[in-house]
């Protein structure tokens, strides 16, 4: 049952901050939406950008983790999905909320316990929702979002029409045994669900080297007769063709499949910092790892191919530097929550019957 | 899904007129009734096709409703509940069983911390409307690891609705009403009481927020407050302490989280006397809330007496036979202890 696919590359070689920096393949891809997930892209990193400046102000207060060099994993994936699909994420999510389409003005109000928040302000940065583009939230509890995208899976194959669950964990949640509970679910039951982990080689402030006895973390699939694939994880095409390959099988009743998608987290655990002397030292490899800049590499190679001038990169830059100002400005002068919403959201059905 | 009618829903297999039965065959009716009528809802826990782990109150019901509703899973508690919290965020109305709650401790991430609070913290803009199953099944030399009545542990979680059903009338009842309820449902039976029996009206959609505590006897001496089997004990009780010369007012709480207090509080001031009994154990726990909630709401004048609480010794439950005996409360404790308080008074 168990169907892994060759390993085109090895976890060592992935790992190694001295590879995999050159412009990726766009040959025989899509130009137009090369340039759209490249939008993308730009949209979560100066989002989070944004949000870091806000922590270092002090205007954002709640936990800000930030996935600033992970982009590609996220909208690599949500390209392929559909917003019936049911996707979970983790701490650190702004990503994949943007990438499923989730709207950057509420994202950023919710960040500052804002009323015009995705999640009314009662959420914060941790706890992000938007489930009319298929993200049906993240949480902090590392590894706990996997058995929900498992449930809304067998929700899903119970309805029948052909709609995924997607987990996006870190390698971290490889640790916690709930991972291996719900993979071994999913293969049991045949599920419809994509397990996502970006592998970015950091638990907090503690490499994977330090935390498993291998750096792989798709031996877990493996072990429960998943397929899984690992990828560089900073090649959004790459990304992109292996859940492609995949979806229809999941789709189509073949059970979950698994991606380990190898990255690298610019920023520290939680806030704007490096954080380069935070447990493992990791200035040298912070800086080699920022030549595998995911956003540099799609960028040089349609500049490369003629897809995208100078100048027009210039302007998509600029066009989304645009947007993140007018969310900034909207979520600094919105309204914080009633005060009401502190007992009433407690129960779903005070709420409802107060709305 | 939340739609309240009081109207009979006649099922193959469930007589719909008033029918004597028991508070199992009351749980396996409630499942039966809402696997027939609801589409959105499955059942998934372990041990779901034995009854050695369900007792009567599963019986048949993977025959009739079918293995992919009724799901008998691996040993993975915490995934598990987990999946049917997930199920439950995308439409479905699951309920998920553990047959023991000593078990269900290693799900507590997700009661506790997802499903609890997925409406909290997403500014109700999604639920998780899952009801999670666990059955309290002590006694028999079973132990500290299987036996425990963990009920105030959840019951301390806001968002997280806790239903602990006394009788037959009850355990169908609130379990219907609890899969309706657009919120997560801790919902808790006792194999204690999986014998009793009660002739059963036909089934009533209740709104479970309207739903809690109830006089279930009344009395002028004092009051006696139970949930699930200690309602049982006290009912007993009062009985006895009847044949005695004292009248009990017996108020079941049913509903444990949210509590509501007005109806106690009216009972209190009426007896002017409380004693709570409850199956778990006395430090941060059940009996003495319901003192604390009921002393906040009256005045000391109202009070003949000091309040009493009768609950489990500090102890894990033991193995052998004269421990086992010793430890968990019987009808005659609470007589004893009700006749103490007012002899002492009088």
């Amino acid at each position: 049952m168990a169907e892994s696919r060759p390993l085109a590359v090895s976890i060592g070689d992935l790992i190694d901050p001295s590879n995999f920096t050159h412009p990726v393949d766009v040959c025989d891809c899509d130009t137009e939406k090369l340039i759209e997930q490249l939008r993308m892209m730009l949209l979560i990193r100066y989002a989070e950008e944004q949000i870091g400046d806000w922590v270092t102000q002090d205007k954002a207060r709640c936990p800000c983790h930030l996935g600033i060099g992970q982009e590609a994993v996220a909208v690599g994936v949500c390209s392929v999905l559909r917003s019936s699909d049911r996707v979970f994420g983790t701490h650190r999510s702004h990503s994949h909320y943007l990438a499923t389409g989730g709207s950057v003005e509420a994202l950023m109000a919710e960040v500052l316990g804002k009323v015009t928040g995705c999640s009314r302000g009662m959420g914060g940065s941790m706890h992000l929702i938007s489930e009319e583009t298929g993200f049906r939230g993240s949480v902090p509890i590392v590894g706990a979002t996997i058995p929900l995208a498992v449930g809304a899976a067998l929700a899903a194959k119970m309805d029948g029409n052909g709609d995924i669950a997607v987990a996006f964990f870190g390698d971290g949640a490889a640790e916690e045994g709930v991972l291996h509970e719900s993979l071994n679910l999913a293969a049991n039951y045949t599920l419809p669900v994509i397990f996502v982990c970006e592998n970015n080689l950091f638990a907090s402030h503690l490499h994977i080297s330090l935390r498993q006895p291998a750096g792989s973390v798709s031996r877990y699939a493996t072990a429960h007769c998943i397929r899984s694939e690992m990828v560089d994880g900073n090649d959004i095409v790459l990304v992109e063709e292996a859940i492609r390959r995949e979806i229809d099988g999941v789709r189509s009743g073949q059970g979950p499949f698994f991606l380990e998608a190898v990255t690298y987290r610019w920023r520290g655990h939680v806030g704007p910092r490096e954080d380069v002397d935070v447990g493992v030292k990791r200035n040298a490899d912070l800086k080699i790892w920022k030549r595998r800049d995911p956003i540099r590499r799609l960028a040089e190679a349609l500049e490369a191919c003629g897809a995208l001038t100078d100048s027009e990169y210039e302007r998509l830059k600029a066009e989304v530097r645009q947007t993140i100002a007018l969310a900034t400005q909207k979520a600094e002068q919105a309204d914080y929550p009633d005060a009401r919403h502190l007992l009433d959201d407690v129960y779903y059905s005070r709420a409802a019957s107060n709305d | 899904m939340r739609a309240i009618c009081s109207t009979m829903y006649t099922i193959p297999g469930l007589q719909a007129m008033t029918e004597r039965m028991d508070y199992g065959e009351a749980i396996l009716s409630a499942h039966r009734y809402l696997l027939s009528k609801y589409p959105n809802v499955f059942v998934i826990g372990q041990g779901l096709w034995s009854p050695w782990y369900v007792g009567s109150t599963m019986k048949d019901l993977d025959r009739d409703f079918g293995p992919e509703r009724i799901i008998d899973s691996p040993i993975s508690e915490l995934a598990t509940t987990g999946a049917a919290i997930g199920a439950s965020i995308c439409g479905y109305r699951p309920i998920v069983i553990h047959p023991r709650m000593d078990f269900m401790v290693l799900a507590a991430d997700q009661m506790v911390n997802q499903a609890a609070k997925w409406s909290h913290m997403f500014g109700a803009r999604a639920h998780a409307p899952v009801t999670i199953r666990g059955i309290i099944n002590r006694g028999g030399e079973q132990g500290a690891q299987h036996s425990q009545a963990l009920h105030a542990w959840y019951a301390h979680i806001p968002g997280l609705r806790v239903v602990t059903p006394a009788t037959p009338r009850d355990a169908r009842d609130l379990l219907i009403a609890s899969v309706l309820c657009d919120d997560p449902v801790l919902y808790i039976d006792d194999r204690w009481l999986y014998h009793v029996e009660e002739d059963l009206p036909e089934i009533e959609e209740k709104d479970l927020t309207r739903e809690g505590p109830l006089v279930v006897r009344e009395g002028g001496d004092i009051t006696l407050v139970g949930n699930g089997y200690t309602t049982y004990l006290c009912a007993q009780a009062a009985e006895e302490l009847h044949t005695q010369g004292i009248e009990c007012e017996v108020v079941d709480l049913r509903v444990i989280n949210p509590i509501d207090y007005d109806t106690i509080v009216a009972s209190v001031k009426k007896t002017k006397r409380l004693c709570a009994v409850d199956g778990g154990w006395e430090n941060c726990g059940l009996a003495g809330e319901i003192i604390a909630g009921v002393m906040e709401r009256i005045s000391l004048s109202d009070l003949a007496s000091s309040p009493t609480r009768l609950t489990l010794p500090s102890a894990p439950s033991p193995t052998s036979r004269p421990l086992e005996d010793a430890y968990y409360i019987k009808v005659e404790d609470i007589v004893q202890a009700v006749s103490q308080k007012l002899k002492v008074k009088s």
